[in-house]
């Protein structure tokens, strides 16, 4: 339907040639564009109605306390159906320390949070099919659960600031959510207006980024330089995905774009994470809690898991 | 005067739900006092961890994300 849609646009009333490469581009980024909102839209009103995005207040409370093991589940499965603002981040490491969660337990969460949430898992199915969803969802988690694990080991609290261990944090007595359906339909439409306000700019990018991939980009090229048969192709993507920020979703189109020219699978979940979860503008604002060891300590160990993760796909698929 | 407070660390949503409230009062005709609290720990103290929040006479009525039109009317006429 959708192609059908981008097909009638591009070529007909665009009246671009499909054998060009801006034809090609322009359809892709039409498709695109009107899948992905699509799928934006009814991805999250559904979740709205659910209420089935958890609130950060809620998951300190289910998080605290508990054995390491439950803690840590539990902060990467909350995590992964969270999608927080990045200005939440800072409130969300305080509230964890002041409840007395590891601070491996808190990297944990930090790092499923960004790289997965269910809108994004949803429009992964849609646009790549459940198989890739699958696999980068399971090795999101999987980096996350590890990754804060490792984090653990080298004893990050040293470099927590001072400030942070006397905040003391008040019981916010939140109001009731309005549980009636026309309560639901008012919540759901503001989580719509908020999430896609906020990443609307991100999608656009990645739809652009993707269609220029797809149009301009020969498959002869891709198949020499990042088929996935020299070892350098997934780390030479996580580096590149550093500076590169976006959210989750954003990146998809790209990641599409790319597989449909015949990038390894591996490299492209690399850059996927690369791009989602390492991002110079979420470690500034993390720099606020904690000193500038700990911040490239993140960095590398999620650099290093990135291209593992990357060089397994390869191997595997 | 009603007090209200904006608590966030100074995000663009923060900035909206203040002026949002602003315009409410103006609106309906209430004088209103804003204050926008900036300080994390301030904030925290509040028990709030998803910014923006809202406190109204020193009550907590919001928080996460820019609250709705009705909400804010409700906040700034009662």
């Amino acid at each position: 339907m959708f192609d059908a849609f981008a097909n009638a646009l591009a070529f007909g009333v665009l009246g671009l040639d499909p054998s060009s490469h801006a034809g090609a581009a322009v359809q892709f980024f039409i498709m695109d564009v009107a899948k992905i909102f699509v799928l934006l839209f009814v991805v999250i009103y559904a979740m709205g109605l659910l209420r089935a995005l958890v609130a950060p207040e809620r998951v300190r409370e289910f998080i605290r306390g508990r054995p390491d093991w439950q803690a840590r589940g539990l902060a990467v499965s909350l995590g992964a159906v969270t999608p927080f603002c990045s200005c939440s981040s800072v409130p969300l490491f305080i509230g964890f320390v002041e409840a007395g969660i590891p601070l491996g337990v808190t990297f944990s969460f930090l790092i499923a949070s960004p790289m997965i949430n269910e809108v994004a898992a949803v429009i992964l199915v849609g646009i790549l099919g459940w198989k890739l969803a699958a696999l980068y969802v399971v090795a999101g988690l999987v980096v996350a659960w590890f990754g804060g694990i490792v984090m653990q080991r080298f004893r990050p609290e040293r470099w927590v600031e001072d400030y942070v261990w006397q905040i003391q944090v008040g019981k916010a007595d939140l109001p009731k959510p309005d549980t009636t359906f026309a309560g639901r339909h008012h919540y759901a439409l503001a989580e719509v207006r908020e999430i896609v306000g906020r990443i609307w700019t991100w999608v656009l990018i990645g739809i652009g980024v993707g269609a220029l991939f797809h149009g301009f980009v020969p498959a002869g090229w891709v198949s020499e330089n990042l088929g996935g048969d020299s070892w350098y192709t997934v780390p030479a993507a996580v580096v590149l995905g550093i500076p590169l920020y976006s959210n989750a979703t954003g990146v998809i189109p790209v990641a599409e774009a790319m597989l449909g020219k015949g990038v390894a699978v591996g490299t492209t979940l690399a850059l996927m994470m690369s791009v989602a979860a390492l991002s110079l503008p979420e470690m500034l604002i993390l720099r606020k809690v904690i000193q500038w060891q700990a911040l490239a300590l993140f960095a590398a160990v999620l650099a290093v898991a990135f291209t593992l993760v990357g060089w397994g796909f390869n191997a595997i698929v | 005067m009603k007090q209200i407070k904006v608590l966030g660390s100074g995000c663009r949503n923060c900035e909206i739900t203040a002026n949002v409230i602003a315009q409410a009062a103006k609106d309906v005709g209430v004088e209103v006092e804003i204050e926008k609290v900036t300080d994390i720990a301030e904030i925290m103290a509040y028990g709030v961890m998803s910014t923006p929040g809202v406190v109204v006479d020193d009550k907590v009525v919001h928080a996460g994300g820019i609250p709705g039109p009705d909400q804010v009317r409700a906040w700034v006429r009662e």
